[in-house]
């Protein structure tokens, strides 16, 4: 196995766009490392980013939050920044594995293993996240959050294109949003389901809702229509129980270890209804 | 065989210089106990899911088997050995044994180094706090609430010191 460690992010896609598909690319390592014990991954090559320093930080524009892809999950958690504009995203990263791992895991790491219960993707999903990726010798692309997951491990993300940065816009002053994750214990606990709200409200009327969902669905998912369903509308007890009713048809949750997918179908629908009271509740 | 190719790694483990050769899969907690004989660092799951083999990484705390050997080279590795040794006990060793919150004792250089972590970061933290900074840490015997109690003494005389 050969080793590399590029200093820069430019660095980084040169070597990934020389070694092909021989490389591996390791950041922190909560995803790589374990694989490679376990011989699940024998690379011929990895190429280390954690030396690399220009993709880390979260920084605050006029309008935008950009986040690096290199980011740890402490970093996160413990930004100003992010507590102030997206407490969703500070939500997920402080109940995010445990300590130890947060000092390890990155943002972009865990985009792109790209596990439906991804913690980092459901708050992004309500925050209107866009991923940009780079590629050596290839234009940068900017892919929506809703677009970026295919599968279970699985991205749009093409041989040698890296997650430089996440940007999502700053919520506007009538935003609300809640996070919430369920799991079978409070640390390491990968989500039975997890789930974020976001919502504008403006004289009663809900103007704009996003729901994000994780570990319900093959991947990271929004829960549209009923989302339509609180668009416009006055939020009333009996408008949040149809809400509840018509996410139980949005997603497709599997039973597996942790949960049977009646379980989660039922807890998916208990939880949302959670979250939307206590966000029209607080006016 | 590709597996032989060997790279340098330097960096310092409890204030010493260390060099050694290795492979690149190799992870931290590896090179540190069968390379260096710092068996301190205890290896549990090997897969980051109970805490036994936590060092400090540049004053952070990881989990040792969650991190290749090679991503420690110019840094500083600081081991439970490096907090403190029977001869010269940190006051958080001399708490654990006080509060008897060591049973097997195998957690127990993990619960240290995060503990140490912890109060490096908060001096005074709350109940709720140490109880979140040692949820990565796994312990079958104690229950946890001495452990806790142990933290929890020591981050209070700092604070009156």
């Amino acid at each position: 196995m050969e080793y590399f460690r590029p200093k820069n992010f430019n660095e980084s896609l040169r070597y990934l766009g020389k070694l092909k598909s021989k490389a591996t690319l390791i950041a922190g390592g909560p995803i790589v490392i374990p694989d490679i014990r376990a011989k699940i991954l024998t690379p011929n090559a990895l190429v280390d980013i954690s030396y690399v320093k220009d993709i880390s930080y979260v920084k605050e524009e006029k309008k935008t939050i950009r986040v690096g892809g290199l980011t740890t999950i402490s970093e996160l958690a413990s930004s100003n920044i992010i507590e102030k504009c997206a407490p969703v995203l500070s939500e997920a990263a402080r109940e995010f594995g445990n300590p130890l791992v947060r000092n390890r895991a990155t943002m972009g790491g865990n985009l792109a293993d790209a596990s439906p219960a991804a913690d980092t993707a459901t708050p992004l999903l309500v925050l209107g996240g866009m991923v940009v990726v780079e590629k050596h010798g290839a234009k940068s692309r900017q892919i929506p959050i809703e677009q970026f997951f295919v599968g279970p491990n699985r991205t749009v993300l093409k041989p040698g294109e890296v997650i430089r940065e996440i940007i999502f816009p700053k919520p506007g002053r009538y935003a609300r949003m809640a996070y919430t994750k369920f799991g079978l214990r409070n640390a390491m606990a990968i989500s039975v389901v997890s789930l974020a709200v976001l919502v504008e409200i403006e004289d009663r009327a809900c103007n704009k809702a996003r729901i994000g969902f994780g570990a319900v669905a093959p991947r990271p998912i929004r829960a549209y229509r009923t989302e339509e369903m609180l668009t416009g509308n006055e939020v009333t007890r009996e408008l949040i129980a149809e809400c509840c009713e018509m996410v139980k048809k949005e997603i497709s949750p599997i039973s597996d270890i942790r949960a049977s997918a009646e379980y989660r179908e039922w807890m998916a629908s208990v939880l949302l209804k959670g979250l939307l009271q206590q966000i029209f509740k607080e006016k | 065989m590709k597996e032989k190719k060997t790279y340098s790694l330097e960096f310092m483990v409890n204030g010493e210089r260390e060099k050694v050769e290795i492979r690149p899969g190799e992870t931290l907690l590896y090179v540190l106990r069968e390379r260096l004989g710092h068996t301190e660092v205890k290896e549990g799951c090997g897969k980051v899911d109970c805490g036994a083999c936590a060092v400090l990484l540049d004053g952070r705390v990881v989990n040792a088997c969650l991190t290749l050997a090679l991503q420690a080279n110019k840094k500083k590795v600081v081991t439970v050995r490096g907090i403190g040794t029977p001869e010269r006990p940190h006051p958080l060793q001399e708490s654990f044994i006080k509060h008897g919150a060591i049973q097997c004792g195998f957690c127990t250089p993990g619960m240290i180094v995060t503990a140490k972590a912890l109060l490096d970061e908060n001096r005074r933290p709350t109940r709720e706090e140490v109880r979140r900074a040692i949820s990565g840490n796994l312990c079958r015997c104690t229950g946890y609430k001495k452990t806790v109690d142990a933290i929890l003494s020591v981050a209070e005389k700092k604070e009156s010191v």
